[in-house]
This record gives structure tokens, C-alpha cells and sequence, in this order.
């Protein structure tokens, strides 16, 4: 039960028109059977203060990690999560959230890993909704529950792991991180220790595109001409590159991933989810400091 | 020697204790809701408010130590980072109004006991704990002005 695609004219630049939908359409579609809209955000407490109607919570932290080990649910705690949220494999599922979709993005990226077959964004994410002053609820819908079948993840597309990026050392990469982040220069003042990694840097070859620059002041994606301008023109990629983005653990650079893989068409994007927080802490891996790749 | 919260603080800390999963998001989207607005003589001058980087989301404070001893918390974060309005006001609640002596005494600590970390990812934690080091921080340097 798909629902029809969004036929907004800047959409239909990108390599693919369907991964996105309007605020306008989700406004005219919100009632209809096979769709659900899901928020996820930086802030845990953003939906509670009010979301789309009818919109239910996907929380990264708490939903989409195993608590226990580093990795992501497996196919049965990502059925059961689908399930509980009323989401069947043949929903149309919108997802949006705050920070130009930063988590949305990374929500996205996880659906995929398990093939999720109608994934989209919400272009502009919360921020566009409520600039637009469009209805906000604080009820929690009461969906009926899903069976969403297990399907197992498939890690081998779209994530790399540490020993895959070593592999792939000399071949393009995308740092999304801040300049002072990529630099190794984070601010370090006397009584707050810079948490999270041992070693500052960037892995050596990777280029720094902080991630935002993908988005306009309105948290939507910047049409495919400034996109390309960004990737293709100042970093050089081009779509028959084998291209790794990371972040700090993963979720800045599934928004870089959506940009290279949905909206410029690049065939092979992996999302390194280990990220900086991985690489700064291994041990004798190369670091590059400084502002060159 | 492990030191003791002061009563106010150890309020909270039970009032979080006692409630749990969405129930906790509740109880902390309510103190963010009762963040009390800036003064004016902040909300006009917001370049004498100090920024806490530590924090995911753009937030702000001030600290005032009277003559007497006594400290007033001020802190300003945008509607849209409720989760972080929230912790400054769990903090407002708690020590405004102390002396800095009380404050000072307060263990880091503390914001482990409110049970957010299975809700709340541990950076954005450490971004409370940030806010009250640079609290202690500003009290020391005023009183040692």
C-alpha cells in the first residue's frame, strides 16, 4: 500500500524524487491508511511538547540500539519495535525531526539497514512544520499494533565497519563533523575534558563537509545544483567513487549518506557508524591533524 | 565521605526516583515548562550571560553572589531544546537561592541519581553536569574577587 509520491518540481532534480515528501503533501496525506509519520529527535523531550498529529516517537538512543552491545537492534527487536509503533513492511513510512533532520536521517539509515521498503523524509523536518504554523498535538496516538515480519540486517550495503575503512584508506571519505572537531583542536578548557574520543583528528584522506551545509535556513535539503557544487565541485567526488562518510558515532553522517545516496544518485555511500568515537580510541590507527585531508 | 544533597535538591532527586520511563520525561518536561524567563537586565544584555558549549543545545547562564553569601542561578536555552531547559531548571529549583557554601557542596554527582540515563544519552548529561561546574566555577571567582 504504497502511498503516491510527492510531486514537488525541486524534488524531482534529485536522483531520487520519492526519498522526500512536502510539508504541504504530509499536510494533505496525514489521514490516509498505509502511512505513518514518526518524529525523532536530538532532544528527547521535543516530541513530548507537541508533534504532528497522529505522529508516533522513535527514539535512537533508547529504541534503536541494543542496550548492551554497540550495534544497532537486531531483526527481531527492530520487528518488535516496528510493531509497537503500528508500522506493518508495507507502510509508507515519513520520518522528520529536528536539527534539519539530523536524526531523522539517522532513523532512515537504520530502517534501510533492514530494507524497509518506503522509507521517506519529511523535507524541512519539524522546524519547516511549525515555521509553517501547521496543527501540533500532544496526544499520543493510539495505533493498532503491527506484525512486522524479522528480517535480518544487512550490514554489508551501507555501514562499514572499522576494518573496512582500513581497507579502504587513499579512497574518498567524508568527515561531517565541525572544522574544530576534524582539526583535533576542540576546544579542551581545564575542568571539562573533551569526552568521547583519546585522540583528535581526522582519519587521513578523509575530506571535512560539515554535514549542515547539505540544509538551507529552512532545514531543507538544498536543491541538487548547490548539493553538487558542495560534493562534486569543492570535495571532488564523483558518483562512480566508493565513498565512507563518519561522524562522531554515525548520526550526522546518515544525513550526509541520504544526500550522496538518494538526493545525488552515488551507487556505493557507506555510513562508518563507529565514527570518531571508534577511530579516536583504537589503537595505532593513523590520525591526520591539521585542516588538510 | 560521601556528601549529602541539600534538602531542596534531594526533593528532586526522590520526586525522579519515584517515577519511571515516560513518567520521567513528564516530570522533566514539567520543570522545563517552569524555567522562570530571564530578567530584564539579562534578557537585554544576553553578552553578560555565560554559554555552556558542553551542552548539546544553545544554552546560557548567569550567576549572582550577594553580599551575604547568597546565589542566584539565571539560565536561558530556547523553547526548542526542552530537554536542556529542563535541566537548568531542575538546577534552578534546586540552588537558587543557597549560599555558595551549599552549592559549592554539591556532588557532581547527583544528576546520576535522577535515573535519566536509560532515557537520556549520556553526552546530554554531561551536559548538565557541565552547567553545574561552571556554576561553582562562576561562585568561586566571585568570591575570590
Amino acid at each position: 500500500m504504497t502511498l503516491p509520491y510527492d510531486a514537488t518540481p525541486k524534488f524531482q532534480d534529485y536522483a531520487r524524487p520519492e526519498m522526500l515528501v512536502s510539508t504541504e503533501w504530509l499536510a494533505e496525506h496525514l489521514d490516509d491508511p498505509g502511512l505513518v509519520v514518526a518524529e525523532s529527535d536530538e532532544d528527547v523531550l521535543l516530541y513530548e511538547t507537541g508533534h504532528i498529529p497522529g505522529a508516533v516517537k522513535l527514539d535512537w538512543h533508547t529504541e534503536l540500539n541494543d542496550p548492551v552491545t554497540r550495534d544497532y537492534v537486531d531483526g527481531a527487536g527492530f520487528a518488535r519495535l516496528m510493531s509497537e509503533k503500528g508500522i506493518g513492511r508495507d507502510t509508507t513510512l515519513v520520518l522528520y525531526g529536528d536539527r534539519n533532520n539530523w536524526w531523522a536521517a539517522y532513523a532512515l539509515w537504520v530502517a534501510t539497514l533492514f530494507g524497509h521498503p518506503d522509507v521517506r523524509l519529511l523535507d524541512g523536518g519539524r522546524a519547516k512544520w511549525i515555521a509553517e504554523n501547521r496543527p501540533v498535538s500532544t496526544e499520543t496516538p493510539g495505533r493498532p499494533r503491527a506484525g512486522y515480519p524479522e528480517v535480518e540486517r544487512d550490514d554489508t550495503q551501507i555501514r562499514a565497519f572499522r576494518d573496512d575503512v582500513q581497507a579502504h584508506l587513499g579512497q574518498p571519505m567524508i568527515d561531517v563533523r565541525s572544522p574544530g572537531e576534524y582539526t583535533g583542536e576542540l576546544l579542551h578548557m581545564p575542568d571539562y575534558p573533551q569526552e568521547g574520543a583519546l585522540r583528535g583528528g581526522h582519519i587521513p584522506g578523509a575530506q571535512n563537509v560539515p554535514w549542515a551545509r547539505a540544509a538551507a535556513e529552512d532545514a531543507t535539503f538544498r536543491p541538487r545544483k548547490e548539493l553538487e557544487a558542495i560534493y562534486g565541485g569543492e570535495a571532488g567526488l564523483s558518483p562512480a567513487d566508493d565513498v565512507i562518510v563518519y561522524c562522531r558515532i554515525g548520526e550526522r553522517s546518515s544525513h550526509t549518506w541520504f544526500v550522496l545516496h538518494h538526493l545525488l544518485g552515488y551507487p556505493a555511500v557507506r555510513n562508518y557508524d563507529g565514527s570518531w568515537t571508534e577511530w579516536g580510541n583504537s589503537v595505532r590507527v593513523p590520525i591526520t591533524q591539521g585542516d588538510k585531508p | 565521605m560521601t556528601t549529602a544533597l541539600n534538602p531542596r535538591l534531594q526533593d528532586i532527586v526522590d520526586e525522579f526516583e519515584a517515577v519511571r520511563g515516560q513518567e520521567k520525561l513528564q516530570l522533566l518536561l514539567e520543570f522545563s515548562d517552569e524555567l522562570p524567563p530571564l530578567p530584564a537586565r539579562y534578557a537585554e544584555h544576553r553578552d553578560l550571560l555565560e554559554p555552556v558549549p558542553e551542552c548539546q543545545s544553545p544554552l546560557f547562564l548567569a550567576v549572582e553572589v550577594d553580599g551575604d553569601g547568597t546565589a542566584h542561578l539565571f539560565f536561558d536555552a530556547p523553547p526548542e531544546a526542552p530537554t536542556t531547559r529542563g535541566f537548568a531548571s531542575i538546577l534552578q529549583t534546586g540552588l537558587d537561592g543557597l549560599s555558595a557554601e551549599e552549592i559549592l557542596a554539591t556532588p557532581a554527582e547527583f544528576t546520576t541519581q535522577l535515573g535519566l540515563s536509560d532515557l537520556v544519552s549520556p553526552l546530554r548529561l554531561r551536559g548538565m553536569a557541565a552547567m553545574l561546574a561552571r556554576i561553582k566555577r562562576r561562585i568561586q571567582e566571585q568570591q575570590g574577587a
